[in-house]
């Protein structure tokens, strides 16, 4: 298990996990709240695949969740179910205590869920600080006739918008990068400003899709300090995929573990690190291995060059 | 702007660089206009100007609207239309109609243009709803095919109206002249005969009025929140979705308000004729419309006005090459093209920006938005070409 081990100081607060009724387990914290988000028997089927099935998952009101599973295992699938970018199969999916069935993805994103891309989606050719505002757009109102006739509601707007902007920004240290064009900007600082945009639209649930791919250890301990500034600042819900379990282990307080399109386990870190199921599915049966590794050592101990022509 | 962050860190004042920039860009388009139009004033008070091109000062006009008009759509939202001179034969036609129909009605012959202009203006908005609710289900290709098909459908149907005034009104038909049932009126459209009767009322000023207000409603535009939302649709739809932006509605929008720019530039164009024809807004007119977008810079809305005046004016200004005019005028847009896309070419372009900046900089501010009005086509050529890297 050393690839559970966090390599970078542990940032999380011990939170304890409690179990509800329903067989879910949310933070302590939050037991009173209703939970941001209940998923029941979620499920989605490209023709004759069941890509996601059956998937219950309460998030608590301020909980830091992990998504984890091997490579197509249907997480990013599952974000875009939680986001309508696909509509479900079966089940449903309630927000903050609200069903969201038959909403469009600007709908639900106006309900509260907002979502980073695992590959970086910007308005590359617009400025950093017009990216925000694009996140702002249902935050700060303004017609297009506003617009276009200039009237003071549309100054009013525009200077809200700029400062609501800048003090996002400023939240990840971005604010001085503000003018520069964001195709422009190093990886990291591209991925922060998704982040940001995504915070920019007031959202109650935060869906984070691989926010540290590409980093380095010492980005990824700033990104984990970063999370969870956040939710403590504006008080939300984040849920991230993620393959760098020095973060999930790191800062997630509830863990889902995906496999084939089911949940395998769920727990917290501790549990998941030691469910015998997660660790088959990362890295194979524990059992067999001694045993085919007797078979391949006398394999090749009779023929080695036969065993090399046959790869 | 690497020195600009290394020198001010501080928000607000970025926030106001950012601001006159984008305002000094802007008061840059509206000098070339003014500048344009002082300067034909000028040739024409000194009869310095031919009679034929003396013509062409109101097309120029049109045509400069309706590059803002496309440049909306294929710049700022990123959809290639080939349909946009049918919106312009809608408001042509409403203008045709409108300026005989209510000449009695307003005497003054501004006014009667103003709201002709308007009246064609949201005609070819209405019309621009009705082919946007099929039109905005589409993508890239397909869109392209549709506008070219709805193009064609308004140049036919055109084709086929026959309109008449006398004392009780205004008469329709799509069969023939005779079937419009009137006692003595006039025939204001008459099938492929076009408009026939046409209240010669646009003007140049006017036509100036009008690319300033097109410039106008373009400029606020994209520098709204409804502008950003239709350049964050264009950018990546999927992200601007995921932003909470209904990304159809934006995408209507810019269409839309595009229609309305193409119907008053096409009233402002018909007026200016005492007679035209439908079979004029064809595909060919189309595509010239999206040579003058492609060819000041696809999203530069200078570039595109400027294109637009000076291949309007070139096939008339080539014309002593009798034969050859054609030629020439599709060298001189090979020639155009190539050159701000070769490297070598772009250097010597950059260059030519670079010491332009560099003897601006000795200059106040407010000698910028004044000086270069003659020399204003070559540099903001030069200009655009850095600014849209």
């Amino acid at each position: 298990m050393s690839e559970f081990k966090p390599r970078v100081k542990e940032r999380r607060v011990d939170t304890k996990m409690v179990p509800l009724p329903s067989d879910v387990i949310v933070p302590e914290r939050d037991v009173s709240e209703t939970p941001v988000l209940e998923c029941r028997h979620l499920g989605i089927d490209f023709g004759g695949l069941r890509a996601v099935q059956d998937f219950n998952l309460t998030v608590g009101h301020t909980e830091i969740a992990g998504l984890i599973g091997p490579n197509g295992a249907g997480k990013t699938t599952v974000f875009n179910l939680l986001t309508k970018v696909y509509q479900p199969t079966r089940g449903i999916i309630m927000l903050d205590g609200n069903d969201t069935a038959g909403m469009s993805v600007p709908k639900v994103n106006q309900a509260g869920i907002a979502r980073t891309f695992q590959n970086i989606r910007l308005f590359s050719r617009l400025s950093v600080e017009d990216n925000v505002r694009i996140g702002l757009h249902n935050q700060i109102k303004c017609s297009m006739f506003d617009g276009i006739l200039r009237t003071p509601r549309y100054f009013k707007s525009e200077k809200e918008m700029h400062e609501r902007s800048l003090a996002l920004l400023d939240v990840f240290d971005m604010a001085d990068q503000a003018n520069e064009v964001s195709g422009s900007l190093p990886y990291g600082a591209q991925r922060r400003l998704e982040i940001v945009r995504a915070l920019a639209t007031n959202p109650k649930l935060l869906l984070l899709d691989e926010p540290a791919a590409g980093m380095n250890p010492s980005e990824t301990s700033d990104l984990m300090d970063n999370i969870l500034k956040i939710r403590d600042k504006f008080q939300i819900a984040v849920m991230l995929i993620e393959h760098d379990m020095d973060l999930v282990m790191g800062i997630c307080e509830g863990i889902a573990v995906l496999n084939y399109g089911k949940i395998i386990a769920k727990g917290t870190p501790e549990e998941i690190q030691n469910n015998p199921e997660v660790i088959e599915a990362y890295l194979g049966k524990q059992v067999e291995k001694p045993a085919r590794t007797q078979a391949d050592e006398a394999a090749e101990a009779v023929a080695p060059a036969d065993g090399q022509g046959e790869e | 702007m690497a020195k600009m962050t290394a020198n001010e860190t501080t928000a607000g004042k970025r926030g106001r660089h950012k601001m006159s920039r984008t305002l000094r860009s802007n008061l840059i388009t509206f000098a070339i206009v003014i500048g344009f139009f002082v300067l034909m004033e000028i040739l024409i008070a000194t009869r310095v100007l031919t009679y034929s091109l003396r013509g062409q000062l109101v097309p120029i006009c049109a045509y400069a609207c309706m590059a803002i008009s496309l440049n909306l759509v294929v710049g700022i939202s990123g959809e290639l239309s080939l349909g946009h001179a049918g919106f312009m034969s809608i408001g042509a036609f409403t203008g045709a109609i409108l300026s005989v129909a209510l000449a009695n009605a307003i005497s003054n012959e501004v006014v009667l243009l103003l709201v002709c202009m308007v009246i064609g203006g949201m005609m070819a908005g209405i019309f621009g709803f009705l082919i946007g609710i099929p039109v905005m289900r589409l993508h890239g290709d397909y869109l392209a095919i549709v506008t070219l098909a709805f193009g064609e459908i308004i140049k036919n149907i055109l084709n086929n109206l026959y309109v008449g005034l006398d004392a009780s009104g205004l008469h329709f038909s799509v069969v023939g002249t005779e079937q419009l049932g009137m006692s003595n009126g006039k025939v204001l459209l008459s099938g492929p005969k076009g408009a026939v009767s046409v209240n010669q009322i646009s003007s140049f000023v006017i036509g100036i009025l009008l690319v300033c207000v097109c410039l106008i409603i373009a400029l606020n535009l994209i520098h709204s929140r409804s502008g950003r939302a239709i350049m964050a649709v264009r950018d990546n739809r999927i992200a601007a979705e995921a932003c909470g932006i209904n990304s159809t509605k934006y995408r209507m929008m810019a269409f839309v308000v595009s229609a309305v720019l193409a119907g008053m530039a096409g009233a402002l164009y018909g007026l200016n004729y005492s007679s035209f024809i439908p079979s004029k807004f064809d595909f060919n007119n189309s595509i010239m419309i999206l040579v003058f977008v492609v060819l000041g810079g696809i999203g530069s809305i200078r570039g595109g006005i400027i294109a637009a005046a000076v291949l309007t004016v070139l096939p008339e200004a080539l014309r002593f090459l009798s034969t050859y005019r054609m030629l020439i005028y599709s060298i001189v847009l090979i020639a155009a093209m190539l050159i701000t896309n070769t490297p070598q070419a772009r250097n010597v372009l950059r260059n030519i920006r670079l010491r332009l900046k560099g003897s601006r900089g000795q200059r106040l501010a407010t000698d910028v938005v004044s000086a270069h009005v003659a020399d204003a086509t070559n540099e903001a050529n030069a200009e655009e070409d850095g600014a849209d890297e």
